[in-house]
């Protein structure tokens, strides 16, 4: 079962024929249904239900002298790292215990004032770093589909929120596949926009040049909504690209003659499961046969990309944590002075992966090892990035690969963290180009969902969504089967 | 570049972490299975290439030094763990410790 989509509750709300509470209540008793709290699937750690019907009471009472908004009356889940005004902003982590933020993130303020309902905050991988939402200190998150297995992560809460039928939009953030890893592991749709697109004023930072806020959608059409909504330049965050938004829900009912859609070699190597390549074969066909052209291309510096990102993430998140640190905010140990305050705080505050990462980026920048790791790596990003220039130059114009390469894991499956890393793939090329990239179901191997990936240039969100739409449209049930 | 367990402690120093001596016999070995994969990017051939600077299309835009700050919701004491007279508190630097509190 999913949640009422978004344009039909800005229509029904608009129309007066349901309130936003009513919505809300809605919400609430589905999330009850499904067991979505913390003894349950474990999707939200922070809800306030009757601080959401508040908000829902004065948006019904500010309604007859204010223009309906592109979100009228629908209830938004708010991953964790995102601040709220209202609702704890702990990351997934205990250093960040009973943290409420004195600001609100410019998504959330312009989502409100769409007149969508914040509502709960999602559980996540702390401080993101993770591919199952498995690294929380609130526990892991269960997949509504198969219970014993993993979301996805980081973002798993809010994928969860969606997939479980409690809202029809959710936001999470991407740093190496952060939403479209767990979109596909839960049979929803999952955007990473543009780097600059979308404001990342309030999102904790993990990584500055790869983190983006993404948007979950029940449907494509959510998706092209919640982005819609949350994209646009920002004056309070410098990276925010002052660029036109463009109507994403444009290419609805477009159909695909002219479109070049480029198939990765890189991404369906002989090693690919069967199945996954069955569904994606299955895919390309629908996409020729609504007019599409479909040729192969390269990549060539894929296979780089994890190694890339996991120099580069650690690096920045080893500089970005930094800040937490008993000080101004948060958890505080008290340790034998300043420095002893300091070790107790952040050895207690974080956990393993975590630490890992911040030690890792630390050795990698460290005296001796930066040109080795870090300053390499860099370079061969500029590789991975040419890559992509090239084959969008080379007039392809959305490229369409596999999202994952295996259908969601049992939880407690992997224990190795590389192999972890492995399930980014397929994703992290994307955030290490910046370039717009989209997860959206294509069928299902054994009950588990598979997502296929959609990729396009810099600033092309609309196309990629037109392209998207179609398929949607094309495979009907059978994305879901 | 086998990572040892000095390194580790110096790290973990750099990182204000305290790291148990188990622990940093664990996390060399974590850090060496780690950073084995990615020695594939020596083999790579980067001579003359820019190392990634921005990956927007506009490259890296700079905010003008202005201000003013944004107005917070709430004041610093409703999130401090420890504050006076609006100054963030924090424990005495361990040169400093023999002296008395002023």
């Amino acid at each position: 079962m999913t949640a009422r989509s978004c344009a039909v509750v800005c229509e029904e709300t608009a129309a007066g024929r349901v309130t936003a509470a009513d919505t809300v209540n809605e919400a609430v008793g589905r999330a009850r249904e499904v067991g979505a709290g913390r003894d349950g699937l474990n999707a939200f750690v922070w809800r306030d239900d009757a601080d959401a019907l508040s908000q829902a009471a004065s948006l019904t009472d500010r309604l007859s002298d204010t223009k309906p908004g592109a979100m009228l009356g629908v209830p938004v889940a708010i991953k964790d790292n995102i601040a709220t005004l209202t609702l704890p902003t702990t990351c997934g982590s205990r250093i960040l215990e009973g943290y409420v933020s004195p600001y609100e993130a410019t998504v959330v303020k312009k989502l409100r004032a769409a007149g969508a309902i914040p509502f709960g905050k999602t559980n996540m991988d702390e401080f993101a770093m993770g591919s199952s939402t498995e690294h929380s200190a609130y526990g892991p998150t269960k997949n509504p589909i198969a219970p014993d297995r993993v979301p996805g992560g980081s973002s798993g809460g809010s994928a969860v929120a969606v997939a479980s039928g409690v809202v029809s939009i959710a936001l999470g953030s991407e740093t190496g596949g952060s939403v479209r890893q767990p979109a596909a592991f839960c049979g929803i749709v999952g955007v990473k926009p543009t780097y600059g697109r979308v404001s990342r004023f309030g999102l904790v930072a993990f990584a500055s040049s790869l983190d983006q806020v993404g948007v979950f959608g029940a449907t494509v059409d959510d998706a092209a909504r919640g982005l819609g909504v949350i994209a646009g330049h920002d004056p309070m965050d410098s990276t925010s690209a002052s660029i036109a938004v463009p109507d994403y829900t444009a290419g609805a009912n477009v159909g695909l003659k002219g479109l070049v859609v480029g198939l990765p070699k890189e991404y369906f190597p002989a090693s690919l499961d069967p199945e996954i390549r069955r569904r994606c074969d299955a895919a390309v066909d629908r996409l020729r046969a609504l007019g599409a052209t479909v040729k192969e291309v390269s990549l060539p510096h894929t296979d780089l990309a994890i190694p890339v990102y996991y120099i580069v993430a650690p690096a920045e998140a080893s500089s970005n944590l930094a800040r937490f640190d008993g000080v101004r905010y948060g958890f505080r140990l008290e340790g034998e002075g300043l420095r002893g305050m300091y070790e107790a705080t952040r050895s207690t505050g974080f956990g393993p992966e975590v630490t890992r990462r911040i030690l890792l980026g630390t050795y990698v920048l460290s005296a001796g090892y930066y040109d080795a790791y870090y300053r390499k790596a860099q370079q061969v990003r500029t590789l991975i990035a040419d890559d992509f220039r090239r084959v969008f130059q080379s007039g392809v114009h959305v490229l369409f690969t596999p999202t994952t390469p295996t259908p969601a894991f049992p939880i407690g499956a992997i224990s190795d963290p590389y192999e972890m890393y492995l399930s980014d793939i397929f994703t992290a090329t994307a955030n290490l180009a910046g370039v717009p990239a989209m997860s959206q179901p294509i069928g299902r191997i054994g009950g588990l969902p598979v997502g296929g990936q959609f990729l396009a240039s810099h600033f092309d969100e609309a196309r990629m969504f037109t392209a998207a739409y179609a398929l949607e449209r094309a495979l009907g049930a059978e994305a879901l089967a | 570049m086998a990572v040892s367990i000095d390194d580790v402690r110096h790290i973990a120093s750099l990182a204000r972490l305290g790291i148990t001596e188990p622990r940093a016999a664990a996390i060399a070995n974590e850090l060496n299975t780690i950073l084995a994969h990615m020695d594939e990017l020596a083999k790579v051939d980067t001579a003359g290439i820019q190392e990634a600077i921005g990956v927007g299309a506009e490259g890296l835009p700079v905010r003008k030094d202005l201000g003013p700050p944004f107005p917070l919701a709430r004041s610093h004491d409703a999130f401090a763990p420890s504050l006076r007279d609006g100054f963030f508190l924090v424990p005495r630097l361990s040169t400093h410790e023999s002296t008395e509190e002023s």
